[in-house]
């Protein structure tokens, strides 16, 4: 993904999140569409799971409204596999590691590179238990399928050179404690910690956790490859439908 | 073998932001563990604030029916009326050498919930409780206890509303928290050092009871029984005994409704649990072809949990404990049989090792010598008893009570 990434004329790229099955695949459909119709160049789909222990009260919701309402794996790998037919942008799977381990994690990691998932982001399974999975990845994915590693203010500088030294596609930089979905405060703090994420990686960086905003995106803009936006999205669904979520992204840069 | 593993159960499946913690919690847990002046305090806490060392008590009309002799570790005289407090004194004074102030745990029926919120004020630290929402509705006494004694109790909405959903949101407070925050696991469950830690402060169980049974019959027990929901309590009382090949370890898990019932809590005593990974650790889990958890079923809240603890998944696959499953049925005959023969009221959850134990009396020679962990006591949790028992007279008088308060706010 490194090229796609870097191939660009865009100030800033935009990844954009949604839970599948949350309201409903036919909904994730119309969503999906108007993101990629406002200029969405990334996208993380993720695979509800039932304890989603990294993600915060709102997304934690609609993973378990999806599981609710019937989601199963398969038919989200097959929804993802049109879905991918039917758009040109990177798609990637965000999910949670005992996904892949009841459906075999060979055959998963098999199973999304053959479909074209572009990225794994798999936040559970740290850099010291993930060495199986991402050589499978470099396997079956042919260059093409990356394991997307996540750096976070808090791991010490050593931390994040191991995290580093692991990576490939880009790096998806945590923009503070806490969970998805809450205010971050984009300021000095967060240029320290994407200053030390630099000298532990020479991949592109995208930045997530709280962006909600165009002022959020401009100051981005100065210090990472891709923004990345998640809950907001979602909660502009919920609120006021598809059509207005591809509002919100078109705004946003 | 790789650290914080047990055989292929164990390890650390934790969010990165947390991985520094862990470290840091990893690192005071093996600096105390080499510090046997750390080890003394803790005792000495237990003796004068929990009354340890608990009795092993022999239940002389139970060995004299049943041809044996039995013997019951009595943790339900412990402060807060169950092993728990073991666990959180343990954390607590780990805590203070963290120089954190405050603390956060999960809890299913309230007793972990009570026995940190004791913890934290006779220690001085802020804390905060989180209860599935269900649960807060079922257990209100326990709620009642804990805000008295000056914890937050936030009800939990996501998920089923449980103890596995109260495990997620203390994760998600503990990832903004980490700086002066300490999560006070509950069980010998959840991300390495838990597993092993927790067991640790519960092994005082075991070392006394091995004491006391060689002290009392001059040789060690044919067998151990103890419920296991998590696993604290059984790896409590099986630490004293593991090097003993001839001791037989029996853990019993929830049979809820019977194991062949889709409403039970039975991981390794019924079929439907497979490897996973989840809350932090691999070890079996009730989960769905995809990876999904279950809904899980026992009369006793205690053990109305998905996972077991790793080690003892490990010593199931190893076949130094042996599980079995006692239903909710059996369970109240349990505890009514206990009560009327030795006058001791067990927790619903003890009494699945009660309901083992004599399920199994036919199979031993007579003059066994056996000994069962009461982890903790029934009489606190009335509500529920008394739910289990179907007592009429009981719910007359909440009848009564409810047109009282009724009266009072009208």
């Amino acid at each position: 993904m490194e090229k796609l990434i870097r191939n660009t004329d865009k100030k800033i790229l935009l990844m954009s999140h949604l839970v599948l099955g949350y309201p409903s695949m036919q909904a994730n459909q119309e969503v999906i569409a108007a993101m990629v119709a406002s200029g969405v160049d990334l996208m993380e789909l993720q695979i509800p799971f039932s304890e989603p222990i990294a993600d915060g009260p709102m997304i934690a919701r609609a993973n378990q409204s999806a599981l609710d309402n019937g989601f199963k794996v398969r038919e989200g790998l097959a929804f993802i596999a049109q879905t991918i037919k039917k758009h040109k942008i990177p798609f990637l799977i965000m999910t949670y590691y005992n996904i892949l381990m009841a459906y075999g994690v060979e055959d998963f990691i098999k199973e999304a590179a053959r479909i074209g998932v572009k990225g794994l982001i798999i936040p559970d399974l740290p850099p010291q238990e993930a060495g199986q999975a991402i050589s499978w990845c470099q396997e079956h994915g042919g260059g093409s399928l990356d394991w997307i590693q996540l750096m976070t203010p808090t791991s010490s500088d050593a931390r994040l050179a191991e995290i580093g030294s692991k990576a490939s596609g880009f790096v998806y930089c945590v923009a503070r404690k806490g969970v998805t979905g809450k205010k971050t405060d984009f300021g000095n703090e967060l240029a320290q910690f994407i200053k030390r994420c630099r000298a532990a990686t020479s991949l592109p960086l995208a930045v997530g956790f709280g962006v909600k905003s165009h002022q959020d995106v401009a100051q981005l803009a100065n210090l990472a490859e891709i923004a990345v936006v998640g809950t907001a999205a979602i909660k502009i669904h919920e609120e006021h439908g598809a059509k207005a979520v591809g509002e919100f992204f078109a705004g946003l840069r | 073998m790789k650290k914080g593993y047990f055989g292929s159960y164990g390890g650390a499946f934790i969010p990165e932001i947390l991985h520094e913690t862990f470290q840091q919690l990893t690192a005071h847990y093996e600096a105390a563990r080499n510090d046997p002046a750390f080890w003394a305090e803790y005792i000495a806490l237990m003796e004068n604030y929990s009354g340890r060392p608990t009795p092993l008590t022999f239940a002389a009309n139970l060995s004299a029916k049943l041809n044996k002799k039995i013997y019951i570790k009595r943790e339900d005289l412990n402060q807060t009326g169950a092993h728990k407090a073991n666990n959180v004194m343990g954390q607590g004074l780990l805590v203070k050498r963290m120089g954190k102030t405050r603390v956060i745990a999960e809890t299913g029926a309230g007793q972990h919930g009570v026995a940190t919120a004791t913890m934290a004020a006779r220690m001085g630290f802020e804390c905060t409780i989180y209860m599935g929402a269900v649960d807060v509705e079922r257990q209100r006494p326990n709620v009642f206890w804990m805000q008295q004694l000056g914890a937050e109790v936030v009800p939990v909405t996501s998920g089923s509303q449980t103890l596995k959903d109260a495990v997620n949101e203390a994760l998600r407070d503990w990832v903004g928290s980490m700086d002066n925050t300490h999560y006070v696991l509950g069980t010998a469950c959840g991300a390495h050092p838990f597993p092993e830690m927790v067991s640790w402060f519960q092994s005082v169980i075991g070392s006394e009871a091995r004491e006391q049974i060689l002290k009392l019959e001059g040789r060690l027990p044919d067998r151990v029984y103890a419920c296991v929901g998590g696993g604290s309590n059984a790896m409590g009382i099986f630490q004293g005994f593991l090097a003993n090949k001839e001791v037989e370890l029996i853990g019993v898990e929830a049979g809820g409704k019977g194991v062949h019932t889709s409403q039970h809590a039975a991981r390794i005593a019924s079929d439907d649990a497979t490897d996973g990974v989840a809350q932090g650790y691999r070890t079996f889990f009730l989960q769905d072809k995809d990876g999904q958890m279950l809904d899980t079923h026992s009369v006793a809240a205690g053990l109305d949990y998905v996972g077991i603890s790793p080690i003892l998944a490990d010593l199931h696959v190893q076949g130094r404990v042996r599980f079995i499953a006692a239903n909710d049925s059996e369970v109240v005959a349990a505890l009514k049989y206990l009560m009327k023969n030795e006058g001791l009221i067990a927790a619903l959850e003890s009494s699945h090792a009660v309901a083992g134990a004599l399920g199994e009396m036919t199979d031993m020679a007579d003059g066994s010598v056996v000994i069962i962990n009461l982890s903790g006591r029934g009489d606190k949790d009335i509500f529920t008893v008394a739910d289990a028992l179907d007592d009429p007279g009981w719910k007359q008088f909440i009848a009564q009570k409810a047109k009282q308060y009724a009266g009072e706010s009208s």
